[in-house]
């Protein structure tokens, strides 16, 4: 720190969460009409006009839609004129989010939101994720997203840290949700394998789906919402890319996130972990180091529903729901993306004191 | 709130060429990184973030390549973003770095864009139709020539004024090492001889397609402090959109570019930018878009751009240059272009533009647009940090 002390930064909530039903196909629709009542909803929540926000960011693919540029038709549906003060990230909407977290923290806006979405139906979504490894040395190998989180799953049976019978456990809790936007939920057979040792109940339904929030900061956050979820803390880390290179039964990274944004410092109620696999969430678990007494995905998580791009924006949405609802006063959410937990997300959220 | 001042200490490129086959997209970068690294001199270790941009990933064919080149930028343990605002990516790259000092989220960030168009097709990339959409099928060109066609029979402007524009930013690429094309026997009379690809836009008042990266390197006031070399002090920046097509848009001069620079120029206390700014890096991908961004960034009343242009305002040695690096025409590797322009503007505020420097150069705006002329971002920065 400078001899010249920083003021104190501002405190930042979301204030609104929305999202839509996860969908196997959603032929019917374009990304733009599955995104808009999803952009109402979060919007009527607040009582906000699109005129009132101060800053709009999203997050999405263009190898999802196969088509460059777009998320520019999607800002049509924002209905951005006048001109808004927006911007994109190439990632999951929880990177979107942070983008919108400094520009709030920055005081150069009020209130933000946030959006995110992605249709995994209309390509083969195994295929498509081996376009984002290595152009040169293994992107012509199309390992597949299952194959590389197999292997992640492999090497936490060889060590011990977990087996077959937990990771059922995990899908089946995960299914065991009533969230009413779960594209899987209920009795969910474990299956055959997909690759070994991973069955089909270890591994995400392929979905389509998008989810907004608002951001708001200080007093604006409380005329927007009764029970904020202020943002303590929020911090990402990314690794190496190479699997080689990493030791799969670990995420130094999502250790050092949770560490930054203070997770840390006092224990959470509630934990939505971006866990796409059954054994990511054995990995996450031990990074966070939760307990069984935290209630980790009563969304269902990625396991129930994992739309690409919106996933990790919804566990932020999720947690901050919960407080919202007065379910949780400390809530951790964690974000992911590729392959085997390779870049990590955590935001840890909470309510005022009861 | 007080925003922490935001100071620009190291700036790297790479040489800009049609096809650099001799390195990987990871070589490309770390190139660019490098030099902005040694610029500052600073090390990997002095580096709190990574934020990244470029345009589509169709253009490389690599889907969201900051994964891959994490460890090429020195990134590995640290927080890395991926921005994609379209064509004006470069610019929004560097505003959202700097947004993380600014915010005091972060000390010092390292910020780059990059495209390597020789491992795909750009063409091909904005061309590939979907349903119940407009095909794009011409590129870029295609898209644009109306608004330009639009703009001469709105203001009456003389057909001349493009190859003008053209002829002038190939000269002043001459003196830029790092330029694209380098067409030392270029004449006016060879850009209005060459053929016409989407009338009224001849082949060299197009962009060329390029291979290349930009970085810097930008930091708080107690970094800046300790930069080897003068900084570049960011007075003003700023984003906006609109949408790509609907009945009330004009496209020849969007709102949302006016609305862009009205911010910009309110954060750093400009009155007048005819008078208040000294050199421009402008996003001019063909070249009439020179004088059309002239009026819609408050450079010239409406009608009146290309008057500045005729008269050699915009010359290098003019009274307010415009893209003295020989800008996007010269140099066009499509996701840094937008970063390049903000680099570019940042070398002239820092008096390290070589041949190309204006010389007094105190404040200069880089600017950037993407879309269907519907993203828009620009920055202004100065010799002088902003007013305490």
């Amino acid at each position: 720190m400078t001899s010249d002390a920083a003021p104190e930064p501002r405190d930042i909530a979301v204030v609104a969460f929305a999202q839509s039903d996860t969908l196997r196909s959603t032929a019917e629709v374009s990304e733009v009409e599955m995104l808009m009542p999803v952009l109402h909803d979060v919007i009527a929540q607040t009582g906000l006009k699109t005129a009132d926000i101060g800053f709009t960011c999203s997050g999405s693919c263009d190898y999802l839609a196969g088509r460059a540029f777009s998320f520019t038709l999607a800002l049509d549906g924002v209905g951005a004129w006048p001109p808004i003060s927006e911007s994109h990230v190439e990632m999951d909407g929880a990177w979107a989010l942070y983008e919108a977290w400094t520009k709030l923290l920055s005081g150069d806006a009020d209130t933000a939101l946030v959006y995110a979405y992605g249709k995994s139906s209309p390509g083969s979504l195994r295929d498509v994720l081996t376009r984002q490894l290595d152009p040169y040395y293994v992107a012509p190998l199309w390992p597949d997203s299952v194959a590389l989180a197999a292997l992640q799953a492999q090497a936490l049976i060889d060590a011990g840290a977990t087996d077959e019978p937990e990771l059922a456990a995990i899908g089946a809790r995960s299914r065991a949700t009533d969230n009413p936007r779960a594209q899987l939920k209920g009795p969910v057979p474990q299956g055959d394998y997909l690759v070994r040792p991973l069955r089909t109940g270890d591994c995400p339904p392929v979905g389509d789906g998008a989810a907004a929030v608002v951001l708001a900061a200080g007093e604006r956050a409380r005329e927007l919402c009764e029970r904020p979820a202020w943002i303590r803390g929020i911090d990402h880390r990314i690794e190496a890319h190479s699997l080689g290179v990493r030791d799969l039964t670990d995420s130094p990274s999502t250790r050092l996130a949770a560490e930054r944004a203070g997770a840390f410092e006092r224990p959470v109620d509630t934990a939505e972990l971006h866990a796409s696999f059954t054994s990511q969430e054995v990995v996450l678990r031990k990074a966070l180091r939760l307990g069984d007494e935290v209630a980790v995905n009563p969304s269902g998580g990625a396991l129930a529903a994992n739309p690409m791009m919106a996933a990790g924006l919804a566990r932020i949405g999720e947690a901050a729901a919960r407080i919202h609802r007065g379910e949780s006063d400390r809530a951790l959410a964690h974000a992911t993306s590729g392959p085997c937990l390779q870049q990590n997300l955590v935001a840890v959220l909470e309510g005022d004191p009861r | 709130m007080s925003k922490e001042p935001v100071a620009v200490v190291g700036i790297g490129q790479t040489k800009h060429v049609a096809a650099r086959r001799d390195v990987s997209i990871a070589g490309l970068v770390r190139e660019a990184a490098v030099r902005a690294l040694d610029d500052a001199e600073l090390t990997w270790a002095d580096i709190d973030a990574v934020v990244i941009g470029k345009a589509p990933d169709f253009f490389e064919g690599v889907m969201m390549p900051e994964l891959y080149l994490a460890d090429a930028l020195g990134a590995v343990g640290k927080p890395m973003l991926r921005v994609h605002t379209a064509g004006s990516v470069g610019g929004s790259t560097a505003l959202v770095a700097a947004n993380l000092v600014a915010a005091r989220v972060h000390s010092t960030v390292l910020t780059l864009a990059f495209e390597k168009q020789s491992e795909s097709n750009a063409m091909w990339g904005l061309s590939l139709p979907i349903p119940f959409q407009q095909p794009l099928l011409a590129g870029a060109g295609g898209f644009f020539a109306p608004h330009v066609r639009a703009y001469m029979r709105r203001t009456g402007a003389p057909d001349t004024v493009g190859s003008l524009v053209a002829y002038k930013d190939r000269r002043n690429a001459l003196k830029n090492p790092y330029a694209h094309l380098h067409e030392h026997d270029i004449t006016l009379e060879k850009v209005q001889a060459s053929p016409m690809l989407w009338d009224p836009i001849r082949y060299s008042e197009t962009c060329p397609s390029s291979d290349g990266a930009c970085a810097m390197v930008l930091t708080d006031r107690a970094g800046a402090a300790r930069a080897p070399r003068p900084p570049a002090w960011m007075l003003g920046g700023a984003m906006r959109s609109e949408p790509t097509l609907f009945a009330g848009k004009d496209a020849v001069s969007p709102q949302a570019g006016k609305d862009c620079a009205a911010d910009v120029y309110r954060q750093a206390g400009i009155a007048d930018p005819r008078r208040d700014i000294d050199a421009v890096e402008m996003y001019v991908p063909f070249s009439w878009y020179e004088p059309m961004w002239l009026e819609n960034l408050g450079f010239a009343d409406e009608g009146e751009g290309w008057k500045l242009t005729e008269a050699g305002v915009t010359e290098l040695d003019g009274d307010l240059p415009v893209n003295m690096s020989g800008g996007v025409l010269s140099t066009n590797p499509i996701g840094a272009s937008g970063m390049i322009r903000f680099a570019e503007a940042a070398l002239q505020a820092r008096g390290q533009a070589g041949e190309h420097q204006v010389e007094g150069a105190r404040r200069v705006l880089g600017h950037a647009y993407g879309g269907g002329s519907q993203f828009f971002s620009m920055w202004l920065v100065g010799s002088e940090p902003p007013d305490a």
